[in-house]
């Protein structure tokens, strides 16, 4: 039982730790000789402004940026509501709330990824280029996500 | 000395610790001590504007002095890449002077009102050779010591929208709507437990009533009672449903007790 608790708060937590990485590490695009992520893409190609923004551009890329942020609210919000319903729920008891916000968390970088994915030539105007490892973090925190969130919910509480 | 006043309200909070020579310390602390005489001037860090449409370029000031009839507004435009800074616009005794022969030749208008402390004036049909800096300059005698403010024009082909719109409304929208809905889901669930919990008390009196006086309308009750059990019952396990409506009577009672 002990072990079991451990190995959710565990995958729990490297969820949170994906989404993180994921989120601030500026390796969503590697290219020749520069990288670009969510935050640092116009600004990184200073030297045509005019191109770098176009309205069209931005409200994709802030759509992205939006879903990650809210991917690691809804896991902290998950994993604080984890450890409320740990002491206050009664023998028995599925943890529901818990369960439906890291399937949020889960959804969340899903359609960031993908978001990303179809859009990112939208603002990324540089054709040599590859995904970053902070690309791939983000689609493997996406299946962790749900899965510690369907465990969640499967589990029932015993004391 | 007019230099040295200029930065003196920025640095006034760490100077002691760090002056270097007492000379400096001492004229930094008269200058605590006297009233600030500097006027400080706002405008926006840069602005963006499309091309052929006007935009307007705030600029306001601070002033420990009223605002006297001699003041004066003057912005100094630096193309992009150039060196020079020329004046465009002159505000002086309750009159606007606009560059005439420039770049911005009746394209500038004067929007501004003293008595509220702005200064601003608006550029009319951008072009993208507009790009560069404007400076705001304000005098208001005897306050005249103070840095200039600066802003900086970008124009576009479309206006970009302003950063951090979409990201807000995503965020704050799904936050909503996830709000929303546990408020709803809990309202529901609260408002099933009150019926369920009205259910069962009326279902007790009901029980008491029956029990305690076995009066004329015993029969009306004990004709409705099975139909309620059932309802319960059927809620909590279906399989024993039928039996017992059947013979659960006295059995449900003692469990109430």
């Amino acid at each position: 039982m002990l072990l079991l608790l451990l190995g959710i708060i565990v995958l729990h937590v490297a969820v949170l730790v994906l989404l993180f990485v994921s989120t601030i590490v500026s390796q969503w695009l590697v290219g020749h000789e520069y990288a670009a992520d969510l935050w640092q893409n116009c600004t990184a190609s200073t030297g045509n402004v005019h191109h770098c923004f176009s309205s069209s551009v931005n409200v994709w890329l802030q759509s992205v940026q939006a879903t990650m942020i809210l991917s690691v609210i809804f896991s902290v919000l998950s994993l604080f509501l984890f450890f409320c319903q740990l002491f206050t729920l009664t023998k028995g008891g599925r943890f529901y709330i818990t369960g439906v916000f890291q399937v949020l968390a889960g959804l969340s970088v899903m359609s960031a990824a993908s978001i990303f994915t179809a859009r990112h030539l939208e603002w990324h105007l540089n054709s040599d280029y590859s995904y970053g490892f902070a690309y791939i973090l983000a689609w493997v925190a996406f299946p962790l996500a749900l899965l510690s969130g369907i465990i969640y919910v499967i589990l029932r509480k015993r004391e | 000395m007019l230099r040295a006043l200029a930065p003196a309200p920025a640095m006034a909070p760490g100077a002691p610790s760090s002056s270097p020579s007492p000379i400096l310390a001492v004229l930094l602390f008269s200058l605590v001590l006297s009233p600030a005489q500097a006027i400080v001037v706002y405008t926006d860090k840069e602005v963006h504007g499309a091309v052929g449409s006007p935009v307007t370029l705030h600029c306001s000031f601070w002033s420990s002095e009223w605002v006297s009839d001699d003041i004066s507004f003057t912005w100094r435009y630096q193309p992009e890449g150039g060196r020079d800074a020329i004046s465009i616009f002159h505000y002086a005794k309750g009159q606007p002077y606009i560059d005439e022969v420039g770049t911005f030749k009746e394209r500038i208008q004067w929007v501004g009102d003293p008595q509220w402390k702005d200064g601003s004036i608006v550029i009319h049909n951008l072009d993208y050779s507009d790009n560069g800096t404007f400076t705001c300059d304000v005098k208001n005698p005897p306050d005249i010591v103070g840095k200039t403010s600066q802003v900086t024009l970008y124009v576009f082909e479309k206006v970009p929208t302003r950063y951090g719109v979409v990201l807000g409304a995503v965020i704050g929208g799904v936050l909503g709507v996830v709000l929303l809905l546990l408020a709803l889901v809990y309202l529901v669930r609260y408002c099933w437990l009150r019926r369920q919990a009205a259910l069962q008390r009326r279902l007790s009196a009901m029980e008491k009533g029956k029990l305690h006086k076995p009066g004329k309308d015993t029969s009306k009750r004990g004709r409705q009672t099975p139909v309620l059990y059932a309802m319960l019952d059927h809620s909590r396990s279906t399989k024993a449903a039928s039996e017992k409506k059947s013979k659960g009577l006295g059995e449900s009672r003692k469990d109430k007790k």
